[in-house]
């Protein structure tokens, strides 16, 4: 009914508070904010009861988890920090897409950690048994990236096939997908041993660096400029991939599919969509970008991969949760949200180097965060229902003439109704229930 | 023979405990994926209780009285904790998924931020205490018979006291649900939470009732499950148990009976990758020597737990029977 261009003319005169987007950023500040105050007051009670730390010392180590690089002490340190931070980064904004997309499609993607293994294995096998002596290195790179991609892609088939075809929980199917993937990784390398072991710096738990075949991503000089860190190009492929899938959510119709399928599974395939085809695709391409993330770190080359992994799964797929999460599911916010997180992550490191306190107070706080974020939608909807007063005023007083717009009745209910604000009987109602 | 089934109740109980808890949360309509955050949280926690109580002589002579005492302060805790996610639930109305992903996230950062910042390592260990006579105990089993008929010894040979009180809590909390009537009414708040209230049934006491419990035995099973699985190391970890428990809890129709019976499966497939993996260290029955002889890595034997999980969810789809309302915020409104 209404033309892209009556949308955008409509958009434009949303007051800015009012915006869905706007709303989402504010309700994830909160989130922060819940976060960290928790974390402030645990640090706290944590020096009212301990002698040997003052109390001051808490809001010293808030301030040194806040300043995240800035607190390295001189320039150059804090330079080194932050380009290992967006080098770390990268992998987490990937599986945050990951989980972002899933979303989309109404699926919660805790498979992060598995299809992220499984994207190492498949980029490390490539990387390391090919030698670049034989096929130029780029093309291995290239060639090690859609391997992992393409295993990505396959490993997070299976939650999507076992949710269309058995509409089983794909929660616990990930969680299980997760531990296989991290025994099949282990057992592969355990099997291959020799070939991908890095005996040679006595390192036997890690694989060796994908560097010892030629094979790294390009810096162009960023790593010398970021004080010889790890920082290379990775992170500017990961922001165009989150653009990318940002005009697929939102500009196709195979993203309006997806994001049909979240909304009302059963009015998609009323509609004509095939919903099951478009869980499996989902869940497939959440597979891949997070798969996509693990090659990026992986393919760095001076990085260990520890390959000895059936106990553990990798931190970066469980955070990709809070970062989608944070960023309302919307894939630029992703990119974001990811870097907030590991800057708080280097915040945590400086602060246990720096004050009395441990680096595990930053995923104390992120997990407080996503606690909070469980409740956003309850956040919207008190910031929605405040801001619409706040506007009602604003309205009156500055426009008195009714503005002729795409949704003209709302606004004349607006400004008629001065002294009451419009939300009242919707208040009325629920205190009845 | 003897030594495998020993080992497979060992594991087994856990599972059965936990999955009992998954199943009051669900029963009562709330979604608990916190299960294994529970499970760690309890854990720690039961640790915690065990080091502060051997600081005193009389707790390090009474060691089973210990044991015990730390098995119902993980519980305790365990509760406790599990009120975050009733809280997010059922007074924000937040996602339960979310609100569960979050506490499992929450329980190993805090868990671990404690031990390190009380102890200044990274795990919790529990070593055996020398008591007053001198000897050297940890807590150990409770009964060691080994002139008994085989049958018998898989019970009362090398047994945990916690066996014992686990089993006994499983059968109570199972006779609770099915034959009290508060039992009944918090099946009902899972099925159909508004027909629940208009017969004067307080729906959120009801959830908050189940959740609670549900944390209880979770933070219970946790401790159990470092207690005797993992050398009472707690370490902020167990090892995605409590999925499996919610797995098992899937396999068991959210039933006591099909929980036991999923439980002892679980236990017997779990313990096949401890027992392959220390087939140099144990040698004792036949069986073990075979599984030697195929030669395939622990790697193979881990898989298999959740290859089956899979494989059961994939098959017990087509008859489960999840309580109606589960994972829906309740709203009073609605029809």
């Amino acid at each position: 009914m209404t033309s892209a261009k009556e949308r955008r003319n409509e958009k434009s005169k949303t007051p800015f508070l009012r915006r869905d987007g706007v709303r989402s950023v504010i309700a994830s500040l909160i989130c922060i904010l819940g976060g960290l105050v928790v974390g402030l007051i645990v640090l706290v009670i944590l020096a009212v009861f301990n002698e040997n730390i003052p109390v001051g010392e808490a809001f010293r180590g808030v301030f040194t988890l806040l300043s995240g690089p800035f607190s390295a002490g001189n320039l150059n340190d804090a330079l080194f920090q932050a380009g290992n931070m967006f080098f770390q980064a990268t992998p987490l904004i990937m599986t945050g897409l990951s989980v972002a997309l899933a979303f989309k499609t109404g699926l919660f993607n805790i498979g992060a950690p598995g299809q992220y293994l499984m994207g190492a294995m498949g980029s490390l096998l490539v990387a390391l048994s090919i030698p670049s002596t034989v096929v130029p290195a780029w093309i291995i790179w290239i060639l090690a990236l859609l391997t992992g991609i393409i295993l990505g892609a396959l490993w997070g088939c299976i939650p999507g096939f076992f949710k269309a075809k058995f509409n089983v929980n794909e929660v616990i199917v990930c969680i299980m997908t997760n531990w296989i993937a991290a025994n099949i990784v282990s057992w592969v390398f355990f099997a291959a041993d020799d070939l991908f072991i890095n005996y040679d710096e006595t390192k036997v738990n890690f694989i060796r660096k994908t560097a010892t075949n030629g094979i790294s991503t390009w810096t162009l000089g960023l790593d010398k400029v970021f004080g010889g860190s790890y920082m290379d190009i990775s992170i500017f492929l990961a922001c165009i991939i989150a653009v990318a899938l940002y005009i697929l959510i939102n500009k196709t119709t195979f993203g309006y599919e997806l994001r049909a399928c979240g909304f009302n599974k059963n009015a998609s395939r009323y509609a004509g969509m095939n919903e099951k085809r478009n869980i499996v695709l989902s869940m497939a391409i959440a597979g891949a970008l997070a798969a996509c993330g693990a090659a990026f770190w992986c393919l760095n080359g001076a990085q260990d991969f520890k390959w000895d992994t059936y106990q553990t799964l990798p931190a970066d797929g469980f955070n990709g949760i809070p970062a989608a999460l944070l960023a309302s599911n919307n894939p630029i916010g992703v990119i974001f949200s990811a870097i907030f997180l590991k800057y708080l992550g280097v915040g945590g490191s400086n602060m246990a180097a720096l004050t009395s306190f441990n680096e595990y107070v930053s995923p104390l706080i992120v997990a407080v965060i996503i606690y909070f974020a469980g409740a956003s939608k309850l956040i919207k909807d008190i910031l929605a229902r405040r801001k619409v007063t706040v506007e009602n005023t604003k309205d009156t007083r500055y426009a008195p003439e009714p503005v002729p717009s795409a949704d003209p009745p709302k606004i004349e209910m607006l400004s008629a109704e001065e002294d009451r604000p419009p939300q009242e009987p919707a208040e009325e109602r629920r205190d009845e229930e | 023979m003897i030594f495998l089934f020993q080992k497979t109740l060992i594991f087994a109980i856990p599972l059965l405990i936990v999955a009992l808890a998954g199943m009051f949360a669900e029963r009562s309509g709330i979604i608990n994926i916190a299960l294994d955050g529970i499970m760690i949280f309890g854990s720690f926690s039961g640790a915690l209780t065990a080091y502060l109580l051997r600081g005193n002589p009389f707790f390090v002579d009474h060691n089973q009285l210990t044991f015990v005492l730390c098995l119902f302060s993980a519980a305790f805790f365990g509760g406790l904790f599990s009120l975050l996610l009733s809280f997010s639930a059922i007074n924000l109305k937040a996602d339960q998924t979310i609100g569960g992903t979050a506490l499992n996230m929450l329980a190993p950062a805090l868990s671990m931020f404690f031990i390190k910042v009380l102890f200044f390592k990274d795990r919790l260990e529990m070593p055996g205490m020398p008591d007053s006579t001198g000897t050297t105990r940890d807590f150990g089993f409770a009964i060691l018979n080994e002139d008994l008929n085989p049958v018998a010894q898989v019970f009362f040979n090398k047994a945990y006291i916690s066996t014992f009180i686990a089993i006994g809590l499983f059968v109570l909390f199972s006779l609770w649900i099915y034959k009290t009537k508060t039992g009944l009414r918090l099946r009902s708040c899972g099925e159909h939470p508004q027909a629940a209230a208009s017969v004067g049934i307080n729906v959120n006491r009801m959830r908050y009732l189940g959740t609670t419990i549900s944390g209880a035995l979770a933070g219970f099973g946790g401790y159990l499950y470092i207690a005797t699985v993992a050398n009472g190391t707690a370490s902020g970890a167990v090892e995605g148990m409590g999925f499996l428990a919610l797995a098992i809890m899937i396999f068991g129709n959210w039933k006591p009976v099909g929980i036991a019976l999923g439980a002892l499966l679980f236990g017997f497939l779990k313990c096949l990758a401890v027992v392959s993996s220390q087939l140099s260290v144990n040698v004792n029955g036949t069986e073990v020597y075979f599984l030697k002889e195929l030669g395939l890595p622990m790697y193979f034997y881990n898989l298999i737990p959740y290859i089956a999980v899979l494989l059961v969810l994939a098959f017990a789809s087509k008859r489960s029977r999840a309580p109606k309302a589960e994972g829906i915020p309740y709203d009073k409104g609605m029809r």
